[in-house]
């Protein structure tokens, strides 16, 4: 490892292809972030396919492989096709995935067909191009990291002045066009954002590739915060470190490719995130349904044991529950285990009870499901059959700030519609 | 025409009906990108029966892309209903992977110079189908690449008739289809299963990009004539077989490879066909 720092440390050209993966990574994931958000990430697959023959056709023109000339042929293949989809989707009854699909595979013929006389007309010297194909981050030149950095700079510039624009696009597109502001010409900017950024990248990882970057740094980053700044820095940094890593990687064998290598630490990234971000990860996920469910248990079988207590029945056993609630009965003794563990209920023989501290949190769920009754059928004209399946689903969900809000509006009421007491600490 | 040119159109208009015929499912139930994901994530069994057999020709690779292209839709479905991952992301997240994966394997387990490069894999070459000819006893009974994908071809023919109504159910209204007691997600893994064959056996004489293309433009241009599924089949088989008529005389006119031409032809077919119809829909209105 630390062989490898130093080699790239002092090594030149390394240093170049790192700088370079860095300025794609950050750029990528930026531009992404309002892909993902659109739910437009596979447009940007359509578009690295399609740039093939607007490269083609700069190199036809130029004769050059200069970055600037083949960038300009995208940039014009990369609109016409972000048109052509926008055009099938709106005006035929083509849906969007079949339109992306189409307008990649047509492009990306039209391209290899150029490609081909390319390669009869100019012996060998096309061979530049396929660099633009499959990505060449290895054998990046200084001059392509320059441009490389102009244009991202340029991209980010625009992204901080338009920020507002494109973060209303991201959002909520009707409501910017119903409150007057230009939506096409919006569009037409963060498409020529988004077709720019796909050629700076398909040239570290190649046209098939390319999507990867714009997708997986902002699915993940969506995963760790709900703010669109953090999430823009979040999915640069993440396009930063992969390409790092990526490039470590390949550097550290021969005949490794890059551009896989930093999509396989990308995919890596996301799937962790996915599975373990705090919040919002496949596991954190699981364990609050866990939770939630052992509480609702709890809470009903409190509210049992204190009905039971109502019609004066202080000593339960499983039978006499059973007998009031179906319950699986291993669910039964689980929650009863747990509640004895909180010191809300205890045993007595075979039998159970309420403690003291036990009959108070079962009166606040016995409450909130009466209140909840009578809100329903007072001030929303419920049948008084009708409320009781909704009040057993509340009765969990309500807050104490919510209780408050209900006391008020039924004025402190005794009993509910089934003419039962409402009880109160 | 010669025996070689024939050789040729028969290999294209074979994989061109297989792709014709499963696009057109793939086109009404709006999971053309998912078909698409396939055609690029099948390039890890492709890698790893290569490199178990040492060679194409092989039901190792029939398997290794089966099972590829079931274990894509399996990750996409993953990714979206357990995950909670956009469904265009899942897609792209899965196949980059598996592609880049495809990739990572072949440069590790196989010197730079095997037939299976990522050239290989974007590209393919119709036009050289024809030199690895099958013969036996004297007689010359078609090339390798068209027996490949020729029992495909029947397959999927045989499964698109037995099928036909439950696949028709799926395709207009999948919840209607459950309802029916129809076993959806069997039907699907068998179906991108098929998808994924067809992918593979086509992969050297078209490549991975341009296979999605005969998968959905020439279902897309019979969708816009026509909205029953048969008509629409039938109307798919015609484009495509007309496309590779000409797409072949065009590469040989202009001399480019004949793959990417005949995609041309059915984009061009496609632009003819909306613009036939745009026209007859203003006539219409100015009457």
């Amino acid at each position: 490892m630390k062989d490898t720092l130093t080699y790239f440390l002092s090594d030149s050209v390394a240093l170049k292809v790192l700088l370079g993966v860095i300025i794609i990574g950050a750029t990528s994931g930026i531009v992404g972030t309002f892909s993902f958000l659109r739910k437009k990430t596979l447009v940007g697959d359509a578009i690295a396919h399609s740039l093939l023959p607007g490269i083609c056709l700069g190199f036809l023109f130029t004769g050059t492989k200069d970055p600037i000339g083949l960038m300009f042929g995208a940039l014009i293949s990369g609109w016409i096709s972000v048109w052509v989809i926008d055009y099938l989707v709106s005006k035929t009854k083509l849906s969007e995935d079949t339109a992306i699909a189409f307008v990649s595979t047509f492009f990306f013929a039209i391209g290899s067909v150029i490609l081909s006389v390319i390669s009869k007309s100019q012996n060998g010297n096309q061979s530049g191009l396929k660099d633009f194909l499959f990505g060449k981050a290895a054998t990046m030149t200084n001059y392509d990291v320059n441009v490389f950095a102009v244009l991202s700079v340029l991209i980010i510039i625009m992204v901080t002045v338009f920020y507002k624009p494109f973060k209303m696009l991201a959002f909520n597109k009707e409501f910017a066009h119903a409150i007057g502001w230009n939506t096409k010409w919006i569009e037409f900017l963060l498409s020529t954002i988004t077709v720019l950024t796909v050629a700076i990248g398909i040239q570290a990882v190649g046209i098939v590739l390319t999507s990867a970057l714009l997708i997986a740094p902002s699915s993940a980053a969506r995963y760790w915060t709900n703010n669109l700044v953090k999430m823009i820095i979040i999915a640069a940094f993440i396009g930063m470190f992969s390409g790092v890593i990526g490039v470590i990687i390949s550097a550290s064998q021969e005949n490794m490719p890059t551009g896989p290598w930093i999509v396989f630490v990308l995919f890596l990234i996301t799937l962790l995130t996915l599975l373990f971000s705090p919040q919002k990860g496949w596991f954190s996920i699981q364990k609050n349904q866990r939770e939630n469910k052992r509480k609702i248990s709890e809470e009903n079988v409190l509210k049992i044991f204190y009905q039971l207590k109502e019609s004066k029945i202080d000593q339960v056993s499983y039978s006499v529950f059973l007998e009031k609630r179906m319950m699986d009965t291993r669910d039964l003794s689980k929650t009863i285990q747990n509640l004895i563990h909180k010191k809300w209920l205890k045993k007595l023989n075979s039998d159970y009870s309420l403690t003291e501290n036990g009959a108070v949190e079962a009166s606040r769920v016995v409450r909130f499901h009466r209140l909840w009754e009578l809100y329903l059928t007072k001030r929303m004209n419920f049948k008084e059959d009708h409320i009781h399946g909704t009040a057993e689903t509340i009765e969990h969900l309500i807050t104490p700030e919510i209780e408050k809000e209900l006391l008020k509006e039924l004025n402190f009421p005794l009993a509910d519609p089934h003419n039962k007491e409402i009880p109160y600490e | 025409m010669s025996l070689n040119d024939f050789l040729t159109l028969l290999t294209a208009a074979t994989i061109g009906l297989s792709c014709a015929i499963l696009g057109c499912f793939l086109v009404l139930r709006k999971v053309v990108m998912v078909g698409d994901a396939i055609s690029h994530s099948v390039l890890p069994g492709i890698a790893i029966a290569y490199i178990v057999s040492a060679n194409f020709n092989s039901s190792l690779l029939l398997i290794g892309a089966a099972i590829f292209g079931v274990i894509t839709t399996l990750i996409i479905d993953f990714f979206h209903k357990k995950l909670k991952l956009q469904e265009d992301a899942s897609i792209g997240i899965t196949f980059t992977w598996l592609f880049a994966l495809g990739v990572i394997i072949i440069t590790l387990f196989t010197e730079s110079n095997t037939d299976l490069d990522q050239d290989c894999v974007l590209f393919g070459e119709l036009s050289s189908s024809f030199l690895d000819k099958i013969i036996m006893n004297d007689y010359l009974i078609g090339t390798r690449s068209f027996w490949m994908i020729f029992p495909v071809f029947l397959i999927i023919v045989i499964f698109v008739v037995r099928g036909f109504k439950g696949l028709l159910l799926i395709s207009f209204n999948e919840e209607y289809a459950k309802s029916k007691g129809i076993h959806v997600s069997m039907w699907n893994l068998i179906f991108m299963s098929l998808v994924s064959i067809t992918t593979v056996m086509s992969f050297e004489s078209v490549g991975a990009v341009l296979v999605v293309g005969l998968l959905v433009i020439p279902p897309a241009t019979a969708y816009i004539l026509s909205n029953d599924l048969k008509k629409m089949i039938f109307i798919a088989c015609g484009l495509t077989l007309l496309a590779c008529i000409l797409g072949f005389y065009f590469s040989i006119l202009i001399d480019v490879s004949m793959s990417s031409m005949v995609i041309v032809t059915c984009g061009m077919l496609f632009f003819s066909v909306l613009a036939y119809e745009k026209l007859k829909k203003m006539l219409k209105s100015k009457k």
